[in-house]
């Protein structure tokens, strides 16, 4: 017998009384999203956010503060002009110098500050980790309140990899001391179209 | 980690040093009290727990279902599946993809299942090198030592020692203790690692049966920066991981990271459902025991497990002797309920490492029963000739109060008076509690009479 079949075996031999799920449709009620917890929540978990109108104020704000950073990237076709689009196709290892990689994100959690973005988002899996710092452009409308919210907007979307993301990277190994940037992103920002 | 010796054993060592093993409490405390910050904001905490350990029941009885259709699902994504029926057959699998590759050196993030295993010995026997990414793995790694606590892998190092270490293995400055600069350090060294290395190796917090998708929670990124840079990415993960659906995510991910650290969520909480193009994606299933603990009806709650911590941050017995007096991979009160499932012998000593006090089952995010099951564990172990000498007399006195609650109160009456009037008949050797420790001064009443009185008022 092959492994798979002698586990599958003892473990159907040793499994308890069918029980059923719980009924959970209580926790997906709406509840209704608040901006300024994301705020807060976001700022605690060492995120920056700027409130802004639109993506020209995006791009204001980037030209105004990141300037002088030399690699930047980015896969919003509307930040072309302030940040490189053409890495698309790149090995991922490439990305191992970018100090900024601006990004859309899909959802945006308010009680823990997490955004959503899938591969699609991403376009390199490893963009949203592997540069110095991370922008990430989100629209207001696309704020929900908790993580059933969440699950209830991704629903059944096909994606090949996704991640929630909630703040730049982090560790507190070494007696407790918070540290941001472990390995991923010293810095985050959150820029809130609203 | 095998040792000869038991926890009390390993415990007194822990103990030479007092203000160490001080701090290490008070540490581990102050993390149980952001974890009570956090629980406290959200309502709805216990509706959360009671879903999730009901869900978790049903995973427990329909576990061989949840498997296939996890497996069938997992491969439709085009990810390879293998099983393992126990930790070697497990090393076997993770060293024959290495072979197959030609890849001798590789990067692993936080796998407990892997240290349960043994895997990074196993391979070093092989010729394989093997970097921990996690910085506390590393850093445990570097001193040759194994974790001492699931979440907080090197809870018991002083940031000096961490100075100490660092300026021998990757040469920073010499009594250089600052976090964030050894923090920098280690990012570096192990960047290049992230960079050059063709294997990743990660963990599994949660994998979904309906998708074949699984989850892997960091705050480091270290999985992330592995997994997403290799030829080859391995996820090993236990078979009680599985979830039913990715809609219960929702209610897992809010519970694992305010029981473990106070923090709503993992900076990255990363779902993988099909290899990147051009890498492969295994998943390797792993038994070790875990069929074996399902059919024990009184332990098998224990598998529903999440790898919180927050059950060794909240106990007295482990505060006060640290992850590496368990002897075992998974240490505090939880690892005292599967370890024996593995080997009654060898870890015999491990359920009576508790008080009972209960505050393991009242933390516990899925309801684990934590407490009742340490002091079932006692009765089997006594019942199958298993039982440490020492605790045997002590145990029995013990089984008898607490199976009767009358006799508890009285007992209570009794022992607070004691140690009011004869403080050293409690503190002597009989006690085993009064080793390197002073007993605190008893209060004159209990809080049930002062509950009781003041309730009148
Ligand atoms: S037993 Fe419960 S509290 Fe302990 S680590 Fe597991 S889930 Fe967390």
């Amino acid at each position: 017998m092959s492994a798979r079949e002698r586990i599958l075996a003892a473990v159907k031999n040793s499994q308890p009384e069918h029980t059923p799920l719980p009924d959970i449709a209580f926790l997906k009620e709406p509840v209704l999203a608040s901006k300024e917890q994301f705020a807060t929540i976001v700022q605690a978990i060492g995120a920056t956010i700027f409130f802004v109108k639109d993506i020209t104020e995006v791009k204001e704000i980037l030209q105004e503060k990141f300037q002088q950073l030399p690699r930047k990237i980015t896969s919003i076709a509307a930040l072309a002009g302030i940040a490189d689009v053409n890495w698309i196709a790149a090995d991922p290892h490439s990305l191992e110098n970018v100090d900024l990689a601006i990004l859309d994100a899909r959802l945006g959690v308010c009680e823990n500050g997490a955004v959503w973005l899938t591969e699609n988002e991403m376009v390199q899996r490893v963009t949203p980790f592997i540069a110095d710092s991370l922008a990430i452009v989100l629209t207001a409308d696309k704020l929900v309140a908790t993580m059933h919210a969440a699950y209830e907007v991704i629903g059944d979307s096909q994606y090949g990899f996704a991640s929630f993301i909630a703040g730049p990277s982090k560790t507190a190994d070494i007696e407790q001391s918070l540290v941001l940037g472990a390995h991923g992103p010293r810095n985050m920002f959150i820029f809130l179209i609203h | 980690m095998h040792s000869d010796k038991t926890h009390s054993e390993l415990a007194e060592k822990f103990n030479i040093d007092e203000p160490r093993v001080n701090w290490h409490d008070e540490t581990l405390w102050w993390i149980r009290q952001k974890r009570d910050k956090a629980v406290w904001q959200l309502p709805e905490w216990e509706s959360l727990r009671e879903a999730a350990s009901q869900i978790k029941h049903n995973v427990l009885a329909h576990l061989s279902e949840y498997l296939e259709a996890f497996e069938r699902n997992a491969i439709a994504n085009g990810i390879t599946v293998h099983w393992a029926a126990d930790a070697k057959e497990h090393n076997e699998i993770v060293y024959s993809l290495l072979q197959k590759h030609g890849i001798t050196q590789m990067v692993k993030s936080k796998s407990m299942l892997t240290e349960e295993c043994h895997l990074n010995d196993y391979l070093a026997e092989h010729g394989v090198e093997v970097i921990d990414t996690d910085l506390g793995e590393r850093i445990v790694q570097l001193a040759k030592e194994p974790p001492s606590h699931i979440v907080l892998p090197c809870i018991h190092w002083k940031k000096e020692e961490i100075g100490e270490l660092f300026h021998k293995y990757l040469g920073t400055p010499e009594g250089n203790a600052d976090p964030q600069f050894l923090t920098h350090a280690a990012r570096l060294h192990l960047r290049e690692k992230f960079l050059t290395r063709k294997l990743a190796l990660t963990g599994v917090n949660f994998a979904i049966a309906e998708t074949g998708e699984f989850v892997v929670c960091t705050n480091e990124g270290n999985a992330d920066m592995g997994a997403h840079l290799a030829d080859v990415h391995i996820a090993s993960m236990g078979i009680e991981k599985l979830i039913p659906k990715r809609e219960h995510l929702g209610i897992f991910l809010r519970l694992l990271t305010r029981s473990a650290t106070g923090q709503p969520i993992t900076t990255y909480s990363s779902h993988f459902k099909q290899p990147r193009k051009g890498q492969e994606m295994h998943i390797v299933l792993v038994d070790n025991g875990r069929s074996v603990q399902l059919g024990r009806e009184a332990f098998r709650n224990s598998l529903k497990c999440i790898r919180c911590g927050a059950c060794m941050n909240t106990c007295p017995v482990y505060r006060r002797s640290g992850g590496h007096s368990y002897h075992t991979a998974v240490a505090g009160p939880i690892g005292s309920i599967l370890a024996p499932n593995l080997d009654m012998k060898q870890y015999a000593d491990l359920p009576f490492a508790s008080t009972l006090c209960g505050s393991c089952s009242n933390v516990c995010p899925v309801k684990i029963d934590i407490h009742d099951q340490l002091y079932k564990w006692r009765q089997v172990l006594v019942q199958d000739g298993y039982t440490p000498k020492a605790k045997t007399l002590a145990m029995k006195a013990m089984a008898t109060t607490l199976s009767k609650p009358g006799m508890y109160k009285s007992a209570g009456k009794v022992g607070r008076w004691m140690i009011r009037k004869v403080p050293g008949l409690v503190n002597n050797k009989l006690n085993p509690w009064y080793k390197q420790r002073e007993m605190p001064e008893a209060p004159k009443q209990s809080f049930r009479e002062w509950y009781a009185q003041n309730k009148k008022k």
